[in-house]
């Protein structure tokens, strides 16, 4: 007989430098293999869908600042146009082309963030600081469109609460400038690194069977080589005037998620210059008076304008009955918006489909057999946001 | 629109007494079924060719205290391949919630029903780890259920009552 093997338990978290996050795994180990994990979530759990319950509609958005707090305007703005589609509200070119503007620059740092930390992850610290860069300067185009930096609050329901200004656009389009020279740096710090390819390539691997039955979407998904992305396979904000590809990986590992983060940043490179070269006249909200907040002068001499101001402030205004799902292509996946109204100030029900908490529960399969340095970098490529996961 | 209404039409030829209500007004069909037949209806829906729904958006719980059956489990499913949505609901009672798992079909299932659990209180029958997620493990009720205030309502130093809450 031979002998009982000795297991290691390994609490990896809740508060880990190497798990960019607040959760905990529980991993069982046989010398450096992992045998299982057991997970544990919720540690910044701030219930906001019970708190969507409670609030007026145009309250709900800052809350959705804070779900994937790295790409914060594809949460807001596509809480907007889950209200708007509620609503019946349709909007002009103009507003689809500046959210689609704004929703891709997310999408950047989003995947810059991700892919930046898995280098950092397998060692190389270099090319985190340097995106890093980059990423502020689109904190700074976030700063000019709404005021803020990291929860951004963007946009209102029908539109935005201001027009881009010409520094706007002035720090758009050095970004565009920018942007291409530091990510082929960065891509040829790593891309074709040795290390790194031997790092990550076959780990934390996942089947496009799997990850389907697992509920993956986004570039998670189309690492393991289905093709689904909201943006084309139901578009909202006019994402169908526009020409992109979705790149797809083979094998869905590590690496296939590193190089689909990395090819969709060019693509959203692309598509945020046609949008802007492409922007059209028009006004830069909706005429909505029932949601979208008069102009203060307007309100100071104008009785209609001062009742509508009162109205919304006051959470007076009904919004019509009914239930709708409304999804926009996160920066990690599928982001819904489920919103059930029964015609009162509130909503009825708001469930957030948030995607990283419907993949993250792969993760024990995905570094079962694996070793512990793996994991790492397993967790980081998958990009876990707490945020999200907890709500 | 037209294969949503196929759709719905093989669902009654199949399940026809269980079918409660179909709706067409939303975004997509919603239909609300018996939740003795939901298992059956699921799995059909994900592992008959002609359906196609093999991929699980979200399930989530909601609450309609003055319902008969107030607690239900609302599913939305997607046909990827035909780019077809479909919403399933099912109410239960609020004694004894109890839903068979659909965690045999869909592995996504597994921490969306612990979270409809957690926040309503309802029971998946079969589901290989059921207990609370996000919440507290001590927490001796589930917050989502509309009894449940949003804030303690012994406190004074906070009076929203004029400010739409």
């Amino acid at each position: 007989m031979s002998e009982p093997a000795l297991h290691t338990t390994l609490n990896l978290g809740p508060t880990h430098p190497a798990t960019h996050g607040i959760f905990q795994n529980i991993l069982t180990m046989d010398g450096e293999e992992i045998l299982a994990a057991e997970q544990t979530i919720g540690y910044i759990h701030r219930a906001f869908e019970k708190i969507a319950e409670h609030r007026p509609y145009y309250q709900i958005t800052p809350l959705t600042d804070r779900l994937n707090y790295c790409s914060a305007p594809i949460n807001n703005l596509g809480y907007h146009m889950a209200v708007e589609k509620l609503a019946g509200i349709s909007t002009n070119k103009r507003i689809d082309y500046m959210r689609i503007i704004l929703m891709e620059l997310a999408r950047i740092t989003d995947h810059l963030i991700c892919n930046s930390v898995v280098g950092v992850d397998s060692g190389a610290l270099t090319g985190f600081v340097y995106v890093f860069q980059e990423r502020e300067r689109v904190y700074e185009i976030y700063e000019e469109v709404s005021g803020a930096r990291l929860t951004t609050n963007m946009g209102r329901i029908g539109g935005f609460e201001r027009d881009f200004s010409p520094a706007a656009i002035r720090k758009i389009r050095e970004f565009l400038q920018n942007l291409p020279k530091v990510l082929q740096e960065f891509e040829h710090l790593l891309l074709r690194n040795r290390i790194f390819m031997d790092r990550t390539i076959g780990v934390g691997r996942i089947s496009a069977e799997r990850a389907l039955n697992y509920g993956f979407t986004g570039p998670n998904l189309r690492a393991a080589g289905v093709d689904y992305d909201v943006r084309v396979m139901n578009p909202y904000s006019s994402y169908d005037d526009f020409d992109f590809r979705i790149p797809v990986g083979s094998s869905g590992d590590t690496y296939d998620r590193f190089c689909v983060r990395q090819e969709e940043v060019w693509q959203s490179l692309n598509l945020i210059r046609n949008a802007l070269d492409n922007l059209p006249e028009g006004a830069y909200h909706t005429d909505v008076p029932a949601y979208y907040l008069p102009p203060k002068e307007a309100v100071y001499d104008k009785m209609e304008a001062l009742i509508w101001h009162f109205k919304i402030v006051m959470g007076e205004v009904d919004i019509p009955q009914g239930e709708i799902y409304h999804s926009v292509e996160g920066a990690n996946g599928e982001l819904g918006f489920y919103l059930v109204s029964d015609g009162g100030r509130t909503p009825y029900r708001l469930h957030f489909r948030r995607p990283c908490f419907v993949y993250y529960q792969a993760f024990p399969e995905m570094i079962r057999g694996g070793v512990l340095s793996d994991a790492i970098l397993t967790m980081s490529s998958m990009n876990v946001i707490a945020g999200e996961l907890d709500a | 629109m037209e294969s949503a209404k196929a759709i719905i039409e093989t669902l009654h030829a199949k399940f026809s007494p269980g079918i409660l209500k179909v709706d067409h007004s939303s975004d997509m069909p919603v239909v609300t079924v018996e939740s003795s037949i939901i298992h059956d209806l699921i799995r059909f829906l994900k592992e008959e060719p002609a359906m196609g729904f093999s991929f699980l958006t979200t399930l989530c719980g909601i609450h309609y205290p003055d319902d008969p059956l107030p607690l239900g489990v609302v599913y939305h499913f997607h046909n990827l391949e035909k780019n077809l949505r479909i919403r399933i609901r099912t109410f239960v009672p609020s004694e004894d919630p109890q839903l068979p798992t659909v965690t045999d079909l869909f592995s996504a299932a597994n921490w969306m029903e612990r979270e409809a659990y957690d926040f309503y209180g309802i029971v998946f029958t079969g589901h290989p780890n059921l207990k609370r997620i996000l919440n507290v493990e001590y927490l001796d009720y589930f917050p989502m259920r509309k009894e449940y205030p949003l804030e303690d309502p012994t406190r004074e130093d906070k009076d929203d009552r004029y400010f739409g809450r």
